[in-house]
Protein backbone atom coordinates (compact mmCIF):
# COMPACT_ATOMS: atom_id res chain seq x y z
CA UNK A 1 0.00 0.00 0.00
CA UNK A 2 1.19 3.33 -0.62
CA UNK A 3 1.86 5.55 2.79
CA UNK A 4 -0.15 7.93 3.20
CA UNK A 5 2.25 10.99 3.17
CA UNK A 6 2.22 9.98 -0.95
CA UNK A 7 -1.37 10.38 -1.19
CA UNK A 8 -2.46 13.95 -3.15
CA UNK A 9 -5.15 15.68 -1.13
CA UNK A 10 -7.79 14.22 -3.36
CA UNK A 11 -6.98 10.57 -2.69
CA UNK A 12 -6.75 11.37 0.55
CA UNK A 13 -10.15 12.67 1.56
CA UNK A 14 -11.83 9.81 -0.34
CA UNK A 15 -9.99 7.49 2.01
CA UNK A 16 -10.71 9.78 5.04
CA UNK A 17 -14.67 9.43 3.86
CA UNK A 18 -14.63 5.64 3.41
CA UNK A 19 -12.30 5.38 6.43
CA UNK A 20 -9.67 3.36 5.46
CA UNK A 21 -8.00 5.78 7.50
CA UNK A 22 -8.31 8.46 10.27
CA UNK A 23 -7.21 11.75 10.66
CA UNK A 24 -5.10 11.11 13.45
CA UNK A 25 -3.09 8.15 10.85
CA UNK A 26 -2.68 10.84 8.00
CA UNK A 27 -1.35 13.46 10.33
CA UNK A 28 0.83 10.76 12.19
CA UNK A 29 2.28 9.77 8.82
CA UNK A 30 3.22 13.09 7.62
CA UNK A 31 5.03 13.47 11.28
CA UNK A 32 7.26 10.73 10.76
CA UNK A 33 7.86 11.97 7.24
CA UNK A 34 8.81 15.52 8.44
CA UNK A 35 11.21 13.96 10.79
CA UNK A 36 12.32 11.58 8.28
CA UNK A 37 13.59 15.01 6.10
CA UNK A 38 14.86 17.22 8.56
CA UNK A 39 17.82 17.65 6.80
CA UNK A 40 15.70 19.68 3.75
CA UNK A 41 15.85 22.17 6.68
CA UNK A 42 12.39 23.52 5.52
CA UNK A 43 10.40 23.93 8.61
CA UNK A 44 11.47 26.98 11.08
CA UNK A 45 8.72 25.63 13.48
CA UNK A 46 6.70 22.09 13.72
CA UNK A 47 3.20 22.25 15.46
CA UNK A 48 2.77 18.29 15.90
CA UNK A 49 0.82 19.25 19.10
CA UNK A 50 -1.87 21.57 17.42
CA UNK A 51 -1.66 18.87 14.32
CA UNK A 52 -2.20 15.67 16.91
CA UNK A 53 -5.75 18.41 18.29
CA UNK A 54 -7.23 19.29 15.00
CA UNK A 55 -5.98 15.75 13.30
CA UNK A 56 -8.51 14.20 16.01
CA UNK A 57 -10.64 17.05 16.11
CA UNK A 58 -11.11 16.34 12.15
CA UNK A 59 -12.05 12.76 12.88
CA UNK A 60 -14.75 13.60 15.04
CA UNK A 61 -16.25 15.49 12.57
CA UNK A 62 -15.83 12.80 10.01
CA UNK A 63 -17.66 10.26 12.88
CA UNK A 64 -20.49 12.78 12.78
CA UNK A 65 -20.43 13.31 8.82
CA UNK A 66 -20.01 17.01 9.74
CA UNK A 67 -16.37 17.28 7.58
CA UNK A 68 -15.00 20.29 5.74
CA UNK A 69 -13.94 20.38 2.77
CA UNK A 70 -9.80 19.84 3.52
CA UNK A 71 -10.93 17.86 6.71
CA UNK A 72 -7.66 16.19 8.30
CA UNK A 73 -5.33 17.41 5.50
CA UNK A 74 -1.74 17.98 6.61
CA UNK A 75 -0.50 21.38 5.34
CA UNK A 76 2.46 23.09 5.64
CA UNK A 77 1.98 27.16 6.10
CA UNK A 78 4.71 30.20 4.46
CA UNK A 79 6.04 31.68 7.52
CA UNK A 80 4.71 34.80 6.05
CA UNK A 81 0.94 33.63 7.58
CA UNK A 82 0.47 35.55 11.03
CA UNK A 83 -0.45 31.78 12.93
CA UNK A 84 -2.37 33.06 16.70
CA UNK A 85 0.17 32.17 19.05
CA UNK A 86 3.00 30.46 16.65
CA UNK A 87 6.14 32.13 16.08
CA UNK A 88 6.21 33.82 12.60
CA UNK A 89 9.22 35.03 11.30
CA UNK A 90 9.05 35.98 7.72
CA UNK A 91 12.36 34.27 8.11
CA UNK A 92 13.79 37.40 9.32
CA UNK A 93 15.79 38.07 12.05
CA UNK A 94 14.01 41.11 12.88
CA UNK A 95 10.77 39.30 14.07
CA UNK A 96 12.76 37.09 16.68
CA UNK A 97 10.03 36.02 19.07
CA UNK A 98 7.54 36.90 17.34
CA UNK A 99 4.29 35.17 18.37
CA UNK A 100 1.48 36.85 16.58
CA UNK A 101 -2.36 37.45 18.57
CA UNK A 102 -4.48 36.74 15.82
CA UNK A 103 -4.62 34.19 12.83
CA UNK A 104 -4.40 35.39 9.43
CA UNK A 105 -7.79 35.54 7.13
CA UNK A 106 -6.15 32.59 4.84
CA UNK A 107 -5.42 30.38 7.52
CA UNK A 108 -8.22 30.84 9.64
CA UNK A 109 -10.29 29.52 6.44
CA UNK A 110 -8.15 26.33 5.90
CA UNK A 111 -8.44 25.68 9.46
CA UNK A 112 -12.27 26.46 9.39
CA UNK A 113 -12.56 24.00 6.27
CA UNK A 114 -10.75 21.00 8.41
CA UNK A 115 -7.03 21.96 7.83
CA UNK A 116 -4.68 20.46 9.87
CA UNK A 117 -0.96 22.40 10.41
CA UNK A 118 2.29 20.88 10.48
CA UNK A 119 4.21 23.76 11.23
CA UNK A 120 5.62 27.00 9.50
CA UNK A 121 7.53 26.97 6.40
CA UNK A 122 10.96 28.81 5.73
CA UNK A 123 11.18 31.42 2.41
CA UNK A 124 13.66 34.33 1.23
CA UNK A 125 13.62 36.55 4.17
CA UNK A 126 10.44 38.43 3.64
CA UNK A 127 9.69 36.42 0.51
CA UNK A 128 12.59 38.78 -1.49
CA UNK A 129 13.97 35.62 -3.53
CA UNK A 130 14.05 33.13 -6.08
CA UNK A 131 16.34 30.69 -3.92
CA UNK A 132 15.30 30.82 -0.07
CA UNK A 133 18.78 31.02 0.59
CA UNK A 134 18.13 34.16 2.24
CA UNK A 135 16.46 32.61 5.27
CA UNK A 136 17.56 33.73 8.69
CA UNK A 137 17.58 30.33 9.53
CA UNK A 138 19.74 28.58 7.01
CA UNK A 139 19.28 27.54 3.83
CA UNK A 140 16.28 25.21 2.55
CA UNK A 141 17.64 21.78 0.65
CA UNK A 142 15.84 21.03 -3.00
CA UNK A 143 14.50 17.09 -2.30
CA UNK A 144 15.77 16.54 -6.02
CA UNK A 145 19.26 17.70 -5.33
CA UNK A 146 21.83 14.86 -5.92
CA UNK A 147 21.71 12.33 -3.25
CA UNK A 148 23.37 9.12 -2.32
CA UNK A 149 21.52 7.39 0.17
CA UNK A 150 23.43 9.43 3.39
CA UNK A 151 23.62 12.95 2.52
CA UNK A 152 23.03 15.33 -0.28
CA UNK A 153 26.19 14.99 -2.87
CA UNK A 154 25.20 18.51 -4.00
CA UNK A 155 22.44 20.86 -2.85
CA UNK A 156 20.44 22.63 -5.04
CA UNK A 157 17.98 25.64 -4.02
CA UNK A 158 13.86 25.08 -3.37
CA UNK A 159 13.17 27.80 -5.65
CA UNK A 160 11.45 31.23 -3.68
CA UNK A 161 10.66 32.61 -2.00
CA UNK A 162 7.56 29.79 -1.22
CA UNK A 163 10.73 27.51 -0.81
CA UNK A 164 10.31 26.06 1.61
CA UNK A 165 6.64 24.96 0.64
CA UNK A 166 8.33 23.69 -2.57
CA UNK A 167 10.40 21.25 -0.68
CA UNK A 168 7.99 19.89 1.75
CA UNK A 169 5.27 18.65 -0.89
CA UNK A 170 8.25 17.64 -2.97
CA UNK A 171 9.42 15.80 -0.13
CA UNK A 172 5.98 14.62 0.71
CA UNK A 173 6.52 15.67 3.97
CA UNK A 174 3.31 17.97 3.67
CA UNK A 175 0.06 17.40 1.05
CA UNK A 176 -0.01 20.80 0.38
CA UNK A 177 1.35 24.58 1.77
CA UNK A 178 0.02 27.88 1.30
CA UNK A 179 2.79 30.07 -0.48
CA UNK A 180 2.17 33.82 -1.42
CA UNK A 181 3.36 35.58 -5.16
CA UNK A 182 4.43 38.58 -5.31
CA UNK A 183 6.79 38.15 -8.82
CA UNK A 184 6.85 34.49 -9.44
CA UNK A 185 7.30 33.21 -5.26
CA UNK A 186 4.65 30.42 -5.72
CA UNK A 187 5.12 29.63 -9.35
CA UNK A 188 9.20 29.18 -9.78
CA UNK A 189 9.41 27.29 -6.64
CA UNK A 190 7.08 24.72 -7.69
CA UNK A 191 8.99 24.34 -11.26
CA UNK A 192 12.16 23.84 -9.27
CA UNK A 193 10.22 21.09 -7.52
CA UNK A 194 8.49 19.37 -9.65
CA UNK A 195 5.17 20.48 -7.89
CA UNK A 196 1.87 22.68 -9.04
CA UNK A 197 1.16 26.22 -7.57
CA UNK A 198 -1.69 28.76 -8.40
CA UNK A 199 -1.47 32.05 -7.79
CA UNK A 200 -5.12 33.74 -8.25
CA UNK A 201 -6.22 36.79 -9.35
CA UNK A 202 -4.59 40.05 -7.63
CA UNK A 203 -8.14 40.80 -4.93
CA UNK A 204 -9.17 36.93 -4.71
CA UNK A 205 -7.78 35.94 -1.34
CA UNK A 206 -7.65 38.17 1.15
CA UNK A 207 -4.14 39.82 2.49
CA UNK A 208 -4.76 40.11 5.84
CA UNK A 209 -2.16 38.58 8.56
CA UNK A 210 0.08 37.91 5.54
CA UNK A 211 3.01 40.28 6.70
CA UNK A 212 3.53 42.49 3.67
CA UNK A 213 6.31 43.03 0.69
CA UNK A 214 4.87 44.78 -1.78
CA UNK A 215 1.28 45.58 -1.28
CA UNK A 216 0.22 45.99 -4.81
CA UNK A 217 1.56 42.87 -6.16
CA UNK A 218 1.29 40.36 -2.90
CA UNK A 219 -0.82 38.08 -3.19
CA UNK A 220 -1.75 34.75 -1.50
CA UNK A 221 -1.96 30.97 -3.44
CA UNK A 222 -1.76 27.25 -2.87
CA UNK A 223 0.79 24.87 -3.54
CA UNK A 224 0.12 20.81 -3.99
CA UNK A 225 1.23 18.16 -6.00
CA UNK A 226 -1.79 18.53 -8.40
CA UNK A 227 -3.83 20.90 -10.01
CA UNK A 228 -6.81 19.32 -8.61
CA UNK A 229 -5.61 19.66 -5.02
CA UNK A 230 -4.72 23.57 -5.61
CA UNK A 231 -8.22 23.77 -6.71
CA UNK A 232 -9.42 22.32 -3.96
CA UNK A 233 -7.10 24.89 -1.44
CA UNK A 234 -7.44 27.82 -3.66
CA UNK A 235 -11.09 26.83 -2.98
CA UNK A 236 -11.26 27.68 0.72
CA UNK A 237 -8.72 30.12 0.51
CA UNK A 238 -10.19 32.60 -1.87
CA UNK A 239 -13.05 35.13 -0.68
CA UNK A 240 -14.01 38.40 0.22
CA UNK A 241 -12.73 40.07 3.40
CA UNK A 242 -13.55 43.17 4.82
CA UNK A 243 -10.28 43.24 6.88
CA UNK A 244 -8.38 43.88 3.10
CA UNK A 245 -9.54 46.76 1.61
CA UNK A 246 -8.16 45.26 -1.94
CA UNK A 247 -10.24 41.82 -1.69
CA UNK A 248 -12.29 41.85 -4.15
CA UNK A 249 -16.53 41.55 -3.30
CA UNK A 250 -17.34 39.03 -5.70
CA UNK A 251 -18.39 35.40 -5.48
CA UNK A 252 -15.95 32.45 -5.53
CA UNK A 253 -17.27 30.43 -8.29
CA UNK A 254 -17.25 26.72 -7.61
CA UNK A 255 -13.48 26.03 -9.66
CA UNK A 256 -13.56 22.04 -8.00
CA UNK A 257 -16.93 21.26 -9.36
CA UNK A 258 -16.46 22.50 -12.99
CA UNK A 259 -12.71 21.76 -13.07
CA UNK A 260 -12.47 19.73 -16.61
CA UNK A 261 -9.43 18.76 -18.97
CA UNK A 262 -11.50 19.63 -22.18
CA UNK A 263 -9.45 22.80 -23.65
CA UNK A 264 -11.78 21.72 -26.75
CA UNK A 265 -12.26 25.33 -28.70
CA UNK A 266 -9.97 27.27 -26.48
CA UNK A 267 -7.54 30.18 -27.72
CA UNK A 268 -3.73 29.36 -26.36
CA UNK A 269 -1.80 32.43 -27.30
CA UNK A 270 1.93 31.63 -27.00
CA UNK A 271 3.61 34.97 -26.26
CA UNK A 272 6.82 35.66 -28.73
CA UNK A 273 8.25 37.59 -26.46
CA UNK A 274 9.10 35.27 -24.13
CA UNK A 275 11.44 33.45 -26.16
CA UNK A 276 14.64 34.88 -24.74
CA UNK A 277 17.69 34.62 -25.88
CA UNK A 278 19.91 32.45 -24.01
CA UNK A 279 16.65 30.51 -22.99
CA UNK A 280 17.92 26.74 -22.90
CA UNK A 281 17.03 24.59 -25.77
CA UNK A 282 14.84 22.22 -24.15
CA UNK A 283 12.77 24.44 -22.23
CA UNK A 284 12.01 25.73 -25.04
CA UNK A 285 11.70 22.49 -26.81
CA UNK A 286 9.06 21.28 -23.97
CA UNK A 287 7.15 24.52 -24.66
CA UNK A 288 6.82 23.73 -27.97
CA UNK A 289 5.39 19.82 -27.00
CA UNK A 290 3.05 21.53 -24.48
CA UNK A 291 1.82 23.67 -27.02
CA UNK A 292 1.28 20.84 -29.38
CA UNK A 293 -0.61 18.45 -26.28
CA UNK A 294 -3.41 21.57 -26.43
CA UNK A 295 -3.49 21.59 -29.95
CA UNK A 296 -4.10 17.41 -29.92
CA UNK A 297 -6.95 18.11 -27.33
CA UNK A 298 -8.72 20.54 -29.59
CA UNK A 299 -7.63 24.08 -28.24
CA UNK A 300 -5.91 26.62 -31.10
CA UNK A 301 -3.02 27.88 -30.63
CA UNK A 302 -2.20 30.72 -31.52
CA UNK A 303 1.17 33.20 -31.80
CA UNK A 304 0.71 36.44 -29.93
CA UNK A 305 2.77 39.53 -28.81
CA UNK A 306 3.24 41.74 -25.65
CA UNK A 307 5.51 44.21 -26.83
CA UNK A 308 6.72 45.44 -23.66
CA UNK A 309 7.44 42.00 -21.89
CA UNK A 310 11.53 42.98 -21.68
CA UNK A 311 10.61 46.15 -19.49
CA UNK A 312 8.32 43.69 -16.91
CA UNK A 313 11.65 43.06 -14.60
CA UNK A 314 13.04 46.21 -14.40
CA UNK A 315 9.13 48.00 -13.63
CA UNK A 316 9.35 45.32 -10.88
CA UNK A 317 13.06 46.48 -9.37
CA UNK A 318 11.47 49.62 -8.87
CA UNK A 319 7.82 49.41 -7.79
CA UNK A 320 8.74 46.24 -5.44
CA UNK A 321 11.89 47.93 -3.40
CA UNK A 322 9.90 50.71 -2.76
CA UNK A 323 6.61 49.32 -1.50
CA UNK A 324 8.90 47.21 0.39
CA UNK A 325 10.83 49.79 1.79
CA UNK A 326 7.61 51.75 3.37
CA UNK A 327 6.42 48.12 4.39
CA UNK A 328 9.18 47.54 6.18
CA UNK A 329 9.43 50.85 8.24
CA UNK A 330 7.40 49.06 10.48
CA UNK A 331 10.17 46.89 11.94
CA UNK A 332 11.89 49.80 14.85
CA UNK A 333 12.27 47.75 17.60
CA UNK A 334 9.34 49.29 19.24
CA UNK A 335 6.23 47.39 18.39
CA UNK A 336 7.59 43.87 18.05
CA UNK A 337 10.55 41.37 17.14
CA UNK A 338 14.52 42.40 17.56
CA UNK A 339 15.95 45.31 19.32
CA UNK A 340 19.36 46.45 19.31
CA UNK A 341 20.14 49.16 21.82
CA UNK A 342 22.92 50.81 22.22
CA UNK A 343 22.20 53.73 24.87
CA UNK A 344 21.80 56.10 22.14
CA UNK A 345 19.09 58.42 20.74
CA UNK A 346 15.81 56.83 19.41
CA UNK A 347 16.91 56.78 15.88
CA UNK A 348 20.21 55.18 17.01
CA UNK A 349 18.17 52.27 18.63
CA UNK A 350 15.59 52.29 15.12
CA UNK A 351 19.50 52.28 13.29
CA UNK A 352 20.93 49.03 15.25
CA UNK A 353 17.93 47.28 15.14
CA UNK A 354 16.99 47.06 11.60
CA UNK A 355 20.95 47.04 10.66
CA UNK A 356 21.49 43.99 12.67
CA UNK A 357 17.63 42.57 11.59
CA UNK A 358 17.63 42.79 8.25
CA UNK A 359 19.84 40.61 6.00
CA UNK A 360 21.92 41.92 3.07
CA UNK A 361 19.41 41.14 -0.07
CA UNK A 362 16.00 43.04 2.28
CA UNK A 363 18.85 45.99 3.07
CA UNK A 364 19.15 46.42 -0.43
CA UNK A 365 15.77 46.20 -1.18
CA UNK A 366 15.01 49.03 1.19
CA UNK A 367 17.98 51.24 0.54
CA UNK A 368 17.00 51.16 -3.51
CA UNK A 369 12.94 51.63 -2.56
CA UNK A 370 14.21 54.42 -0.73
CA UNK A 371 16.43 55.92 -3.19
CA UNK A 372 13.50 55.48 -5.90
CA UNK A 373 11.16 57.23 -3.38
CA UNK A 374 13.39 59.71 -2.34
CA UNK A 375 13.23 63.97 -3.65
CA UNK A 376 13.93 64.16 -6.68
CA UNK A 377 14.10 61.16 -7.88
CA UNK A 378 10.34 59.91 -7.46
CA UNK A 379 9.50 60.93 -10.80
CA UNK A 380 11.94 59.61 -13.35
CA UNK A 381 12.03 55.94 -11.32
CA UNK A 382 8.92 55.07 -9.66
CA UNK A 383 5.93 57.06 -11.71
CA UNK A 384 8.36 56.18 -14.86
CA UNK A 385 7.97 52.52 -13.64
CA UNK A 386 4.24 52.97 -12.82
CA UNK A 387 3.68 53.85 -16.23
CA UNK A 388 5.69 50.90 -17.60
CA UNK A 389 3.35 48.96 -15.59
CA UNK A 390 0.12 50.13 -16.97
CA UNK A 391 1.67 49.78 -20.82
CA UNK A 392 2.24 46.18 -19.62
CA UNK A 393 -0.84 45.25 -18.43
CA UNK A 394 -2.59 47.35 -21.47
CA UNK A 395 -0.68 44.23 -23.23
CA UNK A 396 -2.22 41.82 -21.42
CA UNK A 397 -5.76 43.54 -21.67
CA UNK A 398 -5.31 43.86 -25.76
CA UNK A 399 -3.90 40.02 -25.98
CA UNK A 400 -6.93 38.53 -23.83
CA UNK A 401 -9.18 40.51 -26.33
CA UNK A 402 -8.45 37.38 -28.84
CA UNK A 403 -7.15 34.40 -26.61
CA UNK A 404 -8.56 32.43 -23.24
CA UNK A 405 -4.93 31.97 -21.58
CA UNK A 406 -1.19 31.80 -22.19
CA UNK A 407 1.41 29.30 -22.39
CA UNK A 408 4.71 30.57 -21.43
CA UNK A 409 8.11 28.73 -19.40
CA UNK A 410 7.72 29.06 -15.82
CA UNK A 411 11.50 29.43 -15.05
CA UNK A 412 14.63 29.93 -17.72
CA UNK A 413 16.22 27.05 -15.90
CA UNK A 414 16.12 24.27 -13.46
CA UNK A 415 17.30 24.58 -10.25
CA UNK A 416 20.60 26.14 -9.42
CA UNK A 417 23.32 25.39 -6.66
CA UNK A 418 23.07 27.09 -3.14
CA UNK A 419 25.34 29.94 -3.84
CA UNK A 420 25.04 30.54 -7.66
CA UNK A 421 23.93 34.25 -8.51
CA UNK A 422 24.60 35.18 -5.09
CA UNK A 423 26.81 38.06 -5.71
CA UNK A 424 24.99 39.92 -9.13
CA UNK A 425 21.64 40.66 -7.67
CA UNK A 426 20.24 41.38 -11.10
CA UNK A 427 21.16 37.83 -12.31
CA UNK A 428 19.23 36.64 -9.47
CA UNK A 429 16.18 38.26 -10.59
CA UNK A 430 16.40 36.88 -13.95
CA UNK A 431 14.83 33.97 -13.02
CA UNK A 432 11.59 35.66 -12.62
CA UNK A 433 11.49 36.98 -16.20
CA UNK A 434 8.70 34.63 -17.55
CA UNK A 435 6.26 34.97 -13.98
CA UNK A 436 7.16 38.97 -12.83
CA UNK A 437 4.92 40.14 -16.24
CA UNK A 438 1.49 38.98 -14.77
CA UNK A 439 2.44 39.63 -11.66
CA UNK A 440 1.94 43.66 -12.32
CA UNK A 441 -1.29 42.99 -14.26
CA UNK A 442 -2.71 41.07 -11.40
CA UNK A 443 -3.65 38.06 -13.62
CA UNK A 444 -3.85 34.52 -12.08
CA UNK A 445 -1.46 32.12 -13.11
CA UNK A 446 -0.65 28.57 -12.09
CA UNK A 447 2.61 26.52 -12.69
CA UNK A 448 2.56 22.53 -13.15
CA UNK A 449 5.51 20.68 -13.82
CA UNK A 450 5.71 19.59 -17.29
CA UNK A 451 8.67 17.41 -17.90
CA UNK A 452 12.71 16.96 -16.83
CA UNK A 453 15.49 18.78 -18.32
CA UNK A 454 18.74 16.58 -19.29
CA UNK A 455 19.81 16.88 -15.66
CA UNK A 456 17.13 15.07 -14.70
CA UNK A 457 15.38 18.34 -13.11
CA UNK A 458 11.66 19.53 -13.05
CA UNK A 459 10.49 21.80 -15.97
CA UNK A 460 7.51 23.95 -15.43
CA UNK A 461 4.90 25.08 -17.87
CA UNK A 462 3.65 28.40 -16.91
CA UNK A 463 -0.30 29.42 -17.90
CA UNK A 464 -1.58 32.87 -18.07
CA UNK A 465 -5.24 33.97 -17.41
CA UNK A 466 -8.06 36.83 -17.41
CA UNK A 467 -8.32 38.56 -14.52
CA UNK A 468 -10.72 36.66 -12.44
CA UNK A 469 -10.95 33.22 -14.51
CA UNK A 470 -8.79 31.11 -12.16
CA UNK A 471 -11.12 28.63 -14.12
CA UNK A 472 -9.67 28.56 -17.60
CA UNK A 473 -6.11 28.76 -15.98
CA UNK A 474 -7.17 25.35 -14.29
CA UNK A 475 -8.58 23.65 -16.79
CA UNK A 476 -5.93 23.99 -19.30
CA UNK A 477 -3.19 23.49 -16.59
CA UNK A 478 -5.46 19.90 -15.85
CA UNK A 479 -5.35 19.36 -19.50
CA UNK A 480 -2.07 19.44 -19.71
CA UNK A 481 -0.94 17.83 -16.45
CA UNK A 482 -2.82 15.13 -17.79
CA UNK A 483 -0.59 15.61 -21.37
CA UNK A 484 2.28 15.30 -19.57
CA UNK A 485 1.76 12.95 -17.06
CA UNK A 486 4.63 13.87 -14.77
CA UNK A 487 5.73 11.15 -12.13
CA UNK A 488 9.16 11.91 -11.48
CA UNK A 489 10.12 11.83 -7.74
CA UNK A 490 12.82 13.18 -6.03
CA UNK A 491 16.32 11.90 -5.29
CA UNK A 492 14.95 12.28 -1.57
CA UNK A 493 12.02 12.09 0.43
CA UNK A 494 9.98 10.70 3.18
CA UNK A 495 9.23 6.31 3.00
CA UNK B 1 23.09 56.71 -12.59
CA UNK B 2 26.25 55.88 -10.38
CA UNK B 3 25.70 55.43 -6.50
CA UNK B 4 28.96 57.07 -4.47
CA UNK B 5 29.48 55.91 -0.38
CA UNK B 6 28.02 58.92 0.37
CA UNK B 7 24.81 58.44 -1.58
CA UNK B 8 24.89 55.12 0.32
CA UNK B 9 25.41 56.62 3.61
CA UNK B 10 22.57 59.16 3.07
CA UNK B 11 20.12 56.62 1.71
CA UNK B 12 21.30 54.40 4.42
CA UNK B 13 19.62 56.98 6.87
CA UNK B 14 16.77 57.86 5.56
CA UNK B 15 15.99 54.29 5.98
CA UNK B 16 17.02 54.19 9.01
CA UNK B 17 19.29 50.87 8.93
CA UNK B 18 23.27 50.68 9.96
CA UNK B 19 25.72 49.89 7.68
CA UNK B 20 28.87 49.05 8.42
CA UNK B 21 31.29 51.50 6.58
CA UNK B 22 33.41 48.23 5.30
CA UNK B 23 30.21 47.29 3.34
CA UNK B 24 29.37 50.80 1.61
CA UNK B 25 31.93 50.33 -1.53
CA UNK B 26 30.31 47.26 -2.67
CA UNK B 27 26.95 47.86 -1.79
CA UNK B 28 27.41 51.02 -3.49
CA UNK B 29 28.34 48.85 -7.01
CA UNK B 30 25.19 46.64 -6.66
CA UNK B 31 23.11 49.50 -5.69
CA UNK B 32 24.09 51.12 -9.16
CA UNK B 33 24.08 48.22 -10.92
CA UNK B 34 20.48 47.67 -10.16
CA UNK B 35 19.51 51.31 -10.85
CA UNK B 36 21.42 50.92 -13.96
CA UNK B 37 19.26 47.54 -14.91
CA UNK B 38 16.22 49.72 -14.16
CA UNK B 39 16.84 52.93 -16.28
CA UNK B 40 16.35 50.47 -19.43
CA UNK B 41 12.44 51.93 -18.68
CA UNK B 42 13.60 55.07 -19.90
CA UNK B 43 13.58 53.24 -23.54
CA UNK B 44 9.83 52.81 -23.02
CA UNK B 45 7.49 56.12 -24.34
CA UNK B 46 4.70 56.70 -21.12
CA UNK B 47 3.59 60.13 -22.93
CA UNK B 48 0.27 60.47 -21.43
CA UNK B 49 -0.02 57.02 -19.87
CA UNK B 50 -1.75 57.05 -16.39
CA UNK B 51 0.75 55.60 -13.24
CA UNK B 52 -0.97 52.25 -12.53
CA UNK B 53 -0.64 52.18 -8.36
CA UNK B 54 -3.26 48.79 -8.07
CA UNK B 55 -3.61 46.13 -9.84
CA UNK B 56 -7.09 45.92 -7.89
CA UNK B 57 -9.61 46.14 -10.06
CA UNK B 58 -12.29 47.94 -8.40
CA UNK B 59 -13.27 50.72 -6.80
CA UNK B 60 -11.96 51.88 -3.23
CA UNK B 61 -14.53 49.88 -0.80
CA UNK B 62 -16.20 52.27 1.79
CA UNK B 63 -17.98 51.70 5.34
CA UNK B 64 -19.78 53.35 7.84
CA UNK B 65 -17.14 55.97 10.17
CA UNK B 66 -17.98 53.39 13.66
CA UNK B 67 -15.69 51.60 15.29
CA UNK B 68 -15.33 48.30 14.87
CA UNK B 69 -12.50 46.76 16.40
CA UNK B 70 -9.77 47.27 19.41
CA UNK B 71 -10.15 47.36 22.97
CA UNK B 72 -7.22 45.02 23.54
CA UNK B 73 -3.97 46.71 24.21
CA UNK B 74 -2.87 44.28 25.89
CA UNK B 75 -2.56 42.10 22.86
CA UNK B 76 -0.83 44.77 20.97
CA UNK B 77 1.71 44.82 23.54
CA UNK B 78 2.18 41.58 24.09
CA UNK B 79 5.22 41.16 21.78
CA UNK B 80 7.00 44.43 22.44
CA UNK B 81 10.34 44.14 23.50
CA UNK B 82 10.11 46.69 26.56
CA UNK B 83 6.25 47.90 27.87
CA UNK B 84 4.79 49.58 30.64
CA UNK B 85 1.28 49.69 31.79
CA UNK B 86 -0.55 50.34 28.20
CA UNK B 87 2.76 51.77 26.59
CA UNK B 88 5.91 50.84 24.46
CA UNK B 89 8.90 51.73 25.77
CA UNK B 90 11.66 53.53 23.80
CA UNK B 91 14.81 55.40 24.77
CA UNK B 92 14.28 58.49 25.82
CA UNK B 93 13.60 61.23 23.18
CA UNK B 94 12.98 64.93 25.49
CA UNK B 95 16.45 66.03 27.20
Amino acid sequence: MTSLNHLTISEALVGLKAKKFSAVELTEAHLKAMAQTKSLNAFITETPEIARQQAAASDARYAKGEAGMLDGIPLAIKDLYCTKDVLTTASSHILDGFKPKYESTVTQKLWDAGGVMLGKVALDEFAMGSSTTTNYYGHVINPWSPHNGKDFTSRLVPGGSSGGSSAVIAARAAMGATGTDTGGSIRQPASFTGISGIKPTYGRCSRWGIIAFASSLDQAGPMARSVRDCALMLQTMAGHDPKDSTSVDMPVPDWVKALSPKVKGKRIGIPKEYRVDGTPAEILALWDKAASWLKAAGAEVVDVSLPHTKYAVPAYYVIAPAEASSNLARYDGVKFGLRVDNGGSLADMYKATRGAGFGKEVRRRILVGTYVLSAGYYDAYYTKALKVRAKIAEDFRKVFESVDALLTPTAPSTAFVIGANEDDPVKMYLNDIFTIPASLAGLPCMSIPGGLGSDGLPLGLHIIGKPFDEQSVLDVALALEEAAAFSAVPNFMAA
Amino acid sequence: MSITVEDVSKIANLARIDVPEAEKPHLAGQLSGMLKFVEQLNEVNTEGVQPMTTAAQMKLPRRADAVTDGGYAGDLLANAPEATGNFFVVPKVIE
